[in-house]
C-alpha cells in the first residue's frame, strides 16, 4: 500500500472533503453535497465515512472501527485494516483510548469527550427520502423549512399503531432548523447524539457530508401526547448484567432459546473485566 | 456458556485464499493470459473500459481475469483504480467525422457517401453453437481490401443541409464532470451523456427498450452507427499546439427522430446520441434513445411521465458500482436495526393482538 | 520574488496539512477554542496560521481574494505556485484573506443560497490579537457559553441573522487560529 498517498486518498480529494466537513459544521445538519471518489470498497460498505475518516485523520490518531457496536464484525475487520495499512494509525478497540471512532449503526454506550471524534457511515442521508424520493424536492423542503410531510408520517404511524412506527433511523431536528438522518442508528442511542465530541457523517454513493459540532441540540421528532421514548429490548445482558446498554438477541438453539447481549462489545468486556456477572444463562422462549 | 463471535480478521485472510484458488480453478487447466482476455474477449473488454469510463484494454484484461469474469466486478476494480490517477489535462474533443471506420451503418438511406460497411458484427450470424470453436478450430481467411480513403460524412450532415434536422451548434463551455463533481439536477445534457455512456448496459437497454414499446415513444432510426479509431490529441501548453497522445476505438450512434413542430417551427427531426468506449454496439443505440428521450422537455414534448424521461431516476440509478454496491450491503449485518424493529411489532402486536383475541373468545 | 514565491509550502504535504485541517476543525467545532497552527509560511504581512489555511484548504477549485495589503505581488505569485487557487474579486470568492477593515463590508462575499447554504466564503480574518476572552458566544460546539476577542460591530449579529446562510469567519494571528461559524450567536 506504500503507492498510495497518507490516507489513501489523493490530497486534492481530501481538501474537498475537509472544506465539505467546515460547512458542514457550520450549517450543522445540513447536507452538504460532495464529489465522492470510488473507493476500494463497494459503495453501502461505509465509503462515505471511510474518505471522512480518511480526511480527518493524523498520523497520531488512535483508530476504533465498530460495526453494530461490535469491533470484530468483518466489516469493521476490514475498515480498520485498511487504515492500519494506507495510514499507519494505531487503531483500538477501547472506546476511552480511541481518538477517531468510525461507525455504523450504533454510538458506544461510554459518553464520549471533547477530544473525540465520532464518524458515521450513511446510507440514505436523505430523512426525507422515503417520503419524496426527489432530490430536487426535498432541497426544497430543506430549502424553505417546509416539514409537514414528515410529521404527517409520524402522526400517520400514530393513527394506525397507537406509536410512532420509526425504530432506528429515527429523524432529529438540529438547533430547531434542519431535520436530519442520525443514520441507521437504534432510536435508544438518539439521545446520546447531543455529546461533546464532534460528530461528522458520511455518505459516499449519495455524495452527501454532514455534521455536529459538540453540544449541538438534537431533538428527537415526536408529538406532545406520544413523546419520543429511546426503547431497547427489556432485558439486562446476560453476559455482564448491564440494564442500561442496547441489546443484541441471539438465538441459541432451535428450540426458541435466546439470550440478549451488550451490542458494544468494548462496554461488556469493560465491565466484565470490572467483575460484573450476568444471568448467562439462555431464556425459556416467550 | 456462551461466547460471542469472534475472529473476523481470520475468517475473512481465509475467505479471500478460497476465493483466489477458485479463480484460478483446476490447475491441469491452463492459466488465461492478459493479452488472450484482451484478444479474445474484447467485447467483455470493451463494455469494462466503458463503464469503467477508462480506456486501457490491458488493465480491462487483467480486471476481467480477477473479477472471474463478473464485468461488474471488474468495472469497479477499473473504477477504484481510475479514480487514483492524476489529472494531466484535457484532450480536445475527438473529431468522429474523421473515423477509420471498421463498420459504418445507416438504417435511413440505402446508400451514402462513405458507404455501408458491414465490419465484424454479429447482425446475420446464425446463432449456432460452433462446435468447431470447442476443438479449437483456427480462423478462417479473411478476404481483405484496401482501406477507403478520406473522412466518412455523417448521416445528420445530408439532413441538415435541407434544414430537415435540428442542428446542433459546435459548443466550446468544458462539459461538467460527475466524476469531481456532485451530481446536481436539472441536469443539462453533457452531464446526461457522461453519466449514460458509465451507465449499465443492462439498464440502458432496460430503459431504452421502454420507450420503443410506448413509455415515452419518439420513433428512433439509426441514422448512423459508426464504430472505428479516432486520434486524441491534446494542447500541450508549452508547445502552444495540440499533440496526438493516442488512438482510441469508439462507437458512435446518432438516431434520427420525429419532431411535430410547434407554432414557431416546422416539423423537423431531432436526435439521438450515443458515444461509448470500443465496440459497444447495443449501449450506444440505448445510450441514444434514452438521451433523446430525456430531451422531452427542451423540445416541447409530453411528460408522460415515463421512467426513461425523469433524468433524476435515470441518473441515480444507471450507475452499476453504485447499484450493486447499495443493493449487497444488505446482506452486511444490521442486527442492531433488526433488532429495534423486533422489540418494535412485538411491542405493537403485544397491544394489538390483545384486543381481537379477547373479542373472540368473548 | 521567484524564489521567495517557492518557499514556505509545507515540506510533508499529507501529514501538515492533515495535522492543520485537524486544529482547522476543532476551532471550526468549537467556537471560541484557540488552536495552533504551523508550517506554513507566506510573504508578509501573511501570518503564519493564515498561510496554514491557505495550503490546506485552497486549490485550483476555490476562488481566493486577496483584500488589501494583502494583495501583493509576492503573495500572488505564493499562491499561484503553492496552491493554484484563482485569484479573484470578493464577488466569487471561497476564500479571502485581510484584515477586518479591508475585508468589510461583508455583503459582497457569496452569501450561500437557502438551496444551498454551503456555497459560501469562508473569510480569513487576520488579528492583531487572539484570546478566548471578549464578546460571548453561544450555539453549537458550545457547552454554555463562550468567548472569544472579535472586532467591534454587528456584523456577526448579522450574518448569524441569515442563517442557513452566511459567512463563516477563521481567525488568524501568528500561529494562532479561531474560527466563528454563522451558527454563533454573538451576544
Amino acid at each position: 500500500m506504500s503507492d498510495y498517498n497518507f490516507a489513501y486518498l489523493d490530497e486534492q480529494t481530501k481538501r474537498m472533503i475537509r472544506r465539505a466537513i467546515l460547512k458542514g459544521l457550520a450549517i450543522p445538519g445540513y447536507q452538504v453535497p460532495f464529489a465522492s471518489r470510488e473507493m476500494p470498497m463497494p459503495y453501502g460498505w461505509g465509503t462515505g465515512g471511510v474518505q471522512v475518516t480518511a480526511a480527518t485523520l493524523v498520523p497520531d490518531d488512535c483508530l476504533k472501527v465498530i460495526d453494530q457496536g461490535a469491533d470484530d464484525t468483518t466489516n469493521a475487520v476490514s475498515i480498520r485494516k485498511f487504515f492500519e495499512n494506507t495510514a499507519s494509525v494505531g487503531t483500538t478497540t477501547q472506546t476511552a483510548e480511541a481518538s477517531v471512532i468510525q461507525t455504523r449503526h450504533r454510538i458506544p454506550e461510554e459518553a464520549l469527550r471533547e477530544d473525540q471524534i465520532l464518524v458515521y457511515q450513511v446510507p440514505i442521508p436523505e430523512p426525507l427520502r422515503f417520503l419524496e424520493p426527489r432530490e430536487t424536492e426535498t432541497r426544497k423542503m430543506h430549502a424553505l423549512e417546509e416539514y409537514g410531510l414528515m410529521h404527517v408520517k409520524l402522526y400517520e404511524d400514530i393513527a394506525r399503531h397507537g406509536h410512532i412506527a420509526t425504530s432506528y433511523a429515527y429523524p432529529v431536528k438540529i438547533e430547531d432548523r434542519y431535520v436530519m438522518d442520525p443514520s441507521p442508528i437504534p432510536k435508544f442511542d438518539n439521545p446520546k447524539m447531543e455529546m461533546a465530541a464532534i460528530q461528522l457523517f458520511g455518505a459516499g454513493r449519495e455524495q452527501r457530508i454532514y455534521a455536529l459540532p459538540p453540544y449541538t441540540k438534537v431533538v428527537s421528532l415526536d408529538f406532545d401526547d406520544h413523546p419520543f421514548e429511546a426503547s431497547k429490548a427489556p432485558h439486562p445482558c446476560a453476559l455482564c448484567g448491564a440494564t442500561g446498554s442496547y441489546l443484541d438477541e441471539v438465538i441459541t438453539d432451535d428450540a426458541g432459546g435466546r439470550m440478549f447481549v451488550c451490542s458494544d462489545t468494548d462496554y461488556c468486556e469493560t465491565r466484565r473485566a470490572q467483575g460484573h456477572v450476568g444471568a448467562t444463562q439462555t431464556e425459556e422462549a416467550a | 456458556m456462551y461466547v460471542a463471535v469472534k475472529g473476523g480478521e481470520r475468517a475473512i485472510d481465509n475467505a479471500h485464499a478460497w476465493l483466489a484458488e477458485e479463480r484460478r480453478g483446476d490447475q491441469d487447466v491452463a492459466e488465461l493470459s492478459i493479452a488472450q482476455i484482451r484478444e479474445q474477449l474484447s467485447l467483455a473488454v470493451n463494455r469494462v473500459m466503458a463503464e469503467g469510463s477508462l480506456y486501457d484494454p490491458d488493465l480491462a484484461a487483467l480486471a476481467i481475469k480477477q473479477a472471474r469474469g463478473d464485468l461488474i466486478e471488474a468495472i469497479f476494480l477499473i473504477r477504484a483504480y481510475r479514480t487514483t490517477l492524476p489529472r494531466f489535462g484535457s484532450s480536445k474533443p475527438v473529431e468522429t467525422g474523421a473515423m477509420r471506420c471498421e463498420r459504418r451503418i445507416s438504417a435511413t438511406f440505402k446508400d451514402l457517401p462513405g458507404g455501408q460497411v458491414l465490419g465484424p458484427t454479429f447482425d446475420y450470424t446464425h446463432r449456432l453453437l460452433d462446435f468447431k470453436l470447442a476443438a479449437e478450430g483456427v480462423a478462417p481467411e479473411v478476404p481483405e481490401r484496401p482501406a477507403a480513403e478520406g473522412p466518412v460524412p455523417h448521416v445528420a450532415e445530408f439532413l441538415n443541409r435541407e434544414g430537415l434536422i435540428e442542428t446542433a451548434p459546435a459548443e466550446d463551455t468544458p462539459p461538467p464532470d460527475l466524476t469531481r463533481a456532485p451530481l446536481e439536477f436539472p441536469a443539462e445534457r453533457a452531464l446526461r451523456l457522461q453519466a449514460l455512456t458509465r451507465a449499465d448496459e443492462g439498464f440502458s437497454l432496460g430503459l431504452a427498450y421502454s420507450t420503443q414499446r410506448g413509455y415515452a415513444r419518439n420513433h428512433a432510426f439509426v441514422g448512423e452507427l459508426r464504430i472505428g479509431q479516432v486520434d486524441v490529441a491534446m494542447e500541450v501548453p508549452e508547445l502552444g499546439f495540440a499533440i496526438d497522445i493516442g488512438e482510441i476505438t469508439l462507437t458512435e450512434c446518432e438516431t434520427v427522430n420525429q419532431f411535430k413542430g410547434s407554432r414557431t417551427e416546422p416539423p423537423q427531426f431531432t436526435r439521438g446520441y450515443g458515444l461509448v468506449f470500443g465496440q459497444s454496439e447495443r449501449k450506444s443505440i440505448s445510450m441514444a434513445l434514452v438521451d433523446r428521450a430525456l430531451r422531452w422537455e427542451e423540445l416541447g414534448e409530453d411528460n408522460v411521465g415515463a421512467p426513461a424521461q425523469d433524468t433524476e431516476f435515470v441518473l441515480a440509478h444507471g450507475d452499476n458500482i453504485q447499484a450493486t454496491g447499495f443493493l449487497e450491503h444488505i446482506k452486511l449485518p444490521h442486527y442492531v436495526d433488526f433488532q429495534s424493529e423486533l422489540e418494535l411489532v412485538r411491542k405493537l402486536r403485544r397491544e394489538a393482538g390483545a384486543a381481537p383475541m379477547q373479542e373472540a373468545a368473548e | 520574488m521567484q524564489s521567495a514565491a517557492l518557499k514556505g509550502g509545507f515540506e510533508t504535504p499529507a501529514v501538515q496539512s492533515a495535522v492543520a485541517f485537524r486544529e482547522i476543525m476543532t476551532a471550526m467545532a468549537r467556537p471560541g477554542h484557540v488552536s495552533h497552527v504551523t508550517g506554513g509560511e507566506a510573504p508578509a504581512p501573511v501570518s503564519a496560521a493564515a498561510a496554514a489555511v491557505i495550503l490546506t484548504l485552497c486549490d485550483a477549485d476555490t476562488g481566493l481574494y486577496l483584500a488589501g495589503a494583502y494583495d501583493t505581488e509576492a503573495m500572488r505569485a505564493w499562491v499561484r505556485f503553492h496552491t493554484s487557487a484563482p485569484l479573484c474579486g470578493p464577488e466569487a470568492c471561497s476564500f479571502a484573506l485581510g484584515t477586518w477593515d479591508d475585508l468589510r463590508p461583508l455583503g459582497r462575499f457569496p452569501l450561500g443560497s437557502a438551496a444551498y447554504p454551503d456555497r459560501s466564503a469562508t473569510l480569513i480574518v487576520e488579528v492583531a490579537h487572539l484570546q478566548p476572552q471578549g464578546r460571548t458566544l453561544t450555539g453549537p460546539g458550545i457547552q454554555d457559553r463562550a468567548e472569544l476577542s472579535l472586532p467591534a460591530g454587528p456584523e456577526f449579529a448579522d450574518n448569524h441573522a441569515l442563517f442557513p446562510r452566511g459567512l463563516d469567519f477563521i481567525f488568524t494571528c501568528g500561529a494562532q487560529l479561531a474560527a466563528l461559524p454563522r451558527s454563533t450567536r454573538v451576544l
